[in-house]
């Protein structure tokens, strides 16, 4: 397997190695809250990171497997295109910001903004996320095994959220939904690939009411 | 009463106003319209060069050499932008704009030695195709974006804010989010689209040199990245950006276009081209990183006269939009029927939001496209470019400049109090800068 010790070696140096499409294992030691570690990665590749990292970690992902064994900063796997990342501790702000495709798992809990401008990634969150998480959500699935913060789902376009805890204020035109048995099943399936012990039947949906997407001066009151 | 009194208007509630006030009360909506501030604003008609004379030796027209060529991104970057004229083109959305404009625009540019830039929409492959110097931006929408064509641009330009709207977000109205716009920007079809004012994952200056190092990082270095910011507290900005490790900052003046904006955002908020750009430069030069970290200034350039005068005060290159549309057929006297069906006419128009454009540029309509032949539009916007570059030299060949970024305050005078103020250039026949203690 091939080692990186951030104590001695730089971030530049992994990430310059990482863009060179290789494949296997790779294991990172000492990240030292460092930033942009494993970003823009576009192979098959499995990153192990054994610590904390710093802002925008595996930010761009593609294909790659990437697992920190710790906390993340801002922006963890933002803009997230394929492949998998997870956090085996909690994620700061903006965990899976913009994100396009593939999964992020957080063990912990994310902060404020998680999946804010999500376009198509899956998040799972196994404790709670912060306020205005799913802000703009356009497309994917944010999963929520603990409690939401306020202004969930504000201004949300298509993207789906399921919450098993409580849920502050709801964001503008977010709307408890019906959880019908094909969401069940979805919900099922996605929680049973990111190995989180979760009962889908206990989670509650929520999405657009479609309200704001072309202005109405009679629902002006909702912005 | 006199007829004279009973039709004497009002100063606070112009006809103009009174018809506003009348539309708000029937729609319930602002009016949300296209291209730039159309209010009287200061701006680089009010200096004038000082040209040769007694003092200043003039290089002759035509013979001597009076080089154009400019590079951007010395800062950082492996591989800065070379551009043969210090003329790029804006960033304007495939969404707001068709496909034949991008590409029209793509062709234009590389025939010229210069750089288009991409949008709200994304990199699209007719632009990436014609476009030999492609900037993609990063805009706080994000609609698009992917390390894909991160990688295959030739510079990134991070979008804080832009001229017409500082502050605001971008936004798409319904009937221009067709099939292919609303995939591209993973949207439904048909709704109105509303971007983001904020970058949904960094907050101020501090993160954003990390996000910068990002970026850095998944390009390994290679290229230049751009910030933008519309002109407001330039001299902060400008700092900020510096300091967040820009390699070219752009400030986009308040005359600056937008396809759909709100007509209040774009008349009152921001401030002009004219003393942004020398705002610009000064935070520059109170860093040392005037020339080290390129300045392109955008908002309302026009021709090459104005270009001359943004490098006179220290700009390294200009951008257009609003012009190049024009090149490209906007507000020609074509059509005329369609022009009078959307409740304006040539030389008026401003309904770039409707999709409804008369000359096919900022359409998704495909028979409204077909009015804009990419070859055709390449065309009118290479021979306005190359009218600007010759403008350009001529009026830096008659200040003595061998090279048109050789141009310097000194060269320039001002025709009115504010522009003096503004530029801190001396008002024609004196010595006098408003506000200069001297």
């Amino acid at each position: 397997m091939t080692a990186f010790d951030l104590s001695s070696d730089t971030v530049r140096a992994l990430n310059q190695h990482l863009h060179q499409t290789p494949s296997g294992e790779l294991s990172v030691t000492n990240p030292g809250g460092r930033h942009c570690i494993a970003c823009g990665i576009d192979s098959p590749v499995d990153v192990s990171i054994d610590g904390h990292v710093g802002y925008y970690c595996a930010g761009m992902n593609k294909d790659a497997q990437v697992t920190i064994r710790g906390n993340a900063g801002p922006g963890v796997a933002e803009n997230i295109m394929s492949g998998t990342v997870r956090v085996q501790g909690n994620a700061s702000q903006y965990a899976g910001a913009s994100g396009q495709g593939g999964t992020l798992i957080i063990d912990g809990d994310a902060s404020a903004r998680c999946g804010i401008s999500m376009k198509g990634v899956d998040i799972v969150v196994a404790g709670s996320v912060g306020h205005m998480s799913a802000f703009l959500a356009q497309k994917g699935r944010l999963v929520v095994c603990g409690d939401a913060g306020d202004f969930l789902g504000d201004s949300i376009y298509e993207a789906c959220i399921y919450v098993r805890g409580k849920v502050g204020e709801l964001g503008a035109d977010c709307i408890e939904k019906e959880m019908t048995t094909e969401h069940v099943k979805s919900l099922r399936q996605l929680l049973a690939a990111t190995g989180i012990d979760a009962s889908a039947d206990e989670f509650r949906r929520y999405g657009s009411a479609r309200k704001l997407y072309n202005f109405n001066i009679d629902h002006a009151d909702a912005y | 009463m006199s007829q004279e009194k009973s039709l004497r208007p009002s100063a606070t509630f112009p006809q103009n106003v009174l018809d506003e006030i009348h539309r708000a009360a029937d729609e319930g909506i602002y009016e949300i319209r296209g291209f730039g501030a159309k209010r009287t604003l200061p701006n680089f008609d009010d200096l004038v060069f000082l040209g040769a004379s007694m003092s200043r030796y003039p290089l002759e027209g035509y013979r001597e050499k009076c080089a154009t060529n400019v590079v951007l991104g010395t800062r950082y970057a492996k591989r800065p932008i070379e551009l043969k004229i210090p003329i790029t083109i804006a960033g304007m959305s495939f969404g707001s704009l068709g496909a034949h404009a991008k590409e029209a625009l793509g062709r234009a540019a590389t025939s010229m030695g210069t750089s288009t830039t991409t949008g709200d929409g994304g990199m699209t492959e007719e632009e990436r195709q014609s476009s030999k110097t492609l900037v993609y931006q990063v805009l706080p929408s994000r609609y698009g974006l992917n390390p894909d064509d991160v990688r295959r641009a030739d510079a990134l330009e991070v979008v804080v804010g832009q001229g017409a709207k500082p502050g605001g977000g971008g936004m798409l109205l319904g009937h221009k989010i067709t099939q292919r716009v609303a995939e591209m920007r993973d949207l439904p079809q048909e709704i109105d689209q509303r971007s983001a004012c904020r970058h949904p994952d960094w907050t101020g200056p501090d993160d954003l040199e990390i996000k910068i190092q990002e970026l850095r990082e998944i390009t390994d270095f290679e290229i230049p990245i751009y910030v933008k910011v519309g002109a407001t507290r330039v001299s902060y900005d400008v700092a900020l950006a510096v300091k967040s490790g820009a390699d070219v900052i752009v400030v986009d003046g308040m005359q600056g276009g937008t396809a759909a904006t709100q007509d209040v955002f774009i008349e009152h908020v921001g401030i002009p081209t004219l003393p942004a750009v020398r705002m610009a430069v000064e935070a520059l030069q109170e860093l040392g990183m005037h020339r080290k970290v390129q300045l392109i200034v955008s908002g309302g350039i026009r021709s090459g006269a104005d270009a001359d005068k943004a490098f006179a005060l220290g700009a390294d290159a200009v951008s257009i939009g609003s012009a190049a549309m024009v090149a490209l057929g906007c507000n020609r006297d074509l059509y005329v029927e369609d022009y009078a069906a959307l409740g304006t006419a040539p030389g008026y128009c401003h309904h770039c939001h409707t999709g409804r454009c008369p000359v096919g540029i900022t359409t998704q309509d495909a028979d409204l496209e077909e009015r804009l032949r990419p070859e055709q539009g390449a065309r009118w916007l290479r021979n306005y470019l190359s009218t600007m570059v010759l403008e350009i030299q001529t009026l830096a060949r008659a200040c003595g400049k061998t090279h048109v970024l050789n141009l310097e305050p000194e060269d320039l005078t001002a025709l009115t109090i504010e522009a003096a103020a503004m530029a801190k250039v001396p008002l024609a026949g004196t010595n006098w800068i408003p506000g200069n203690n001297k």
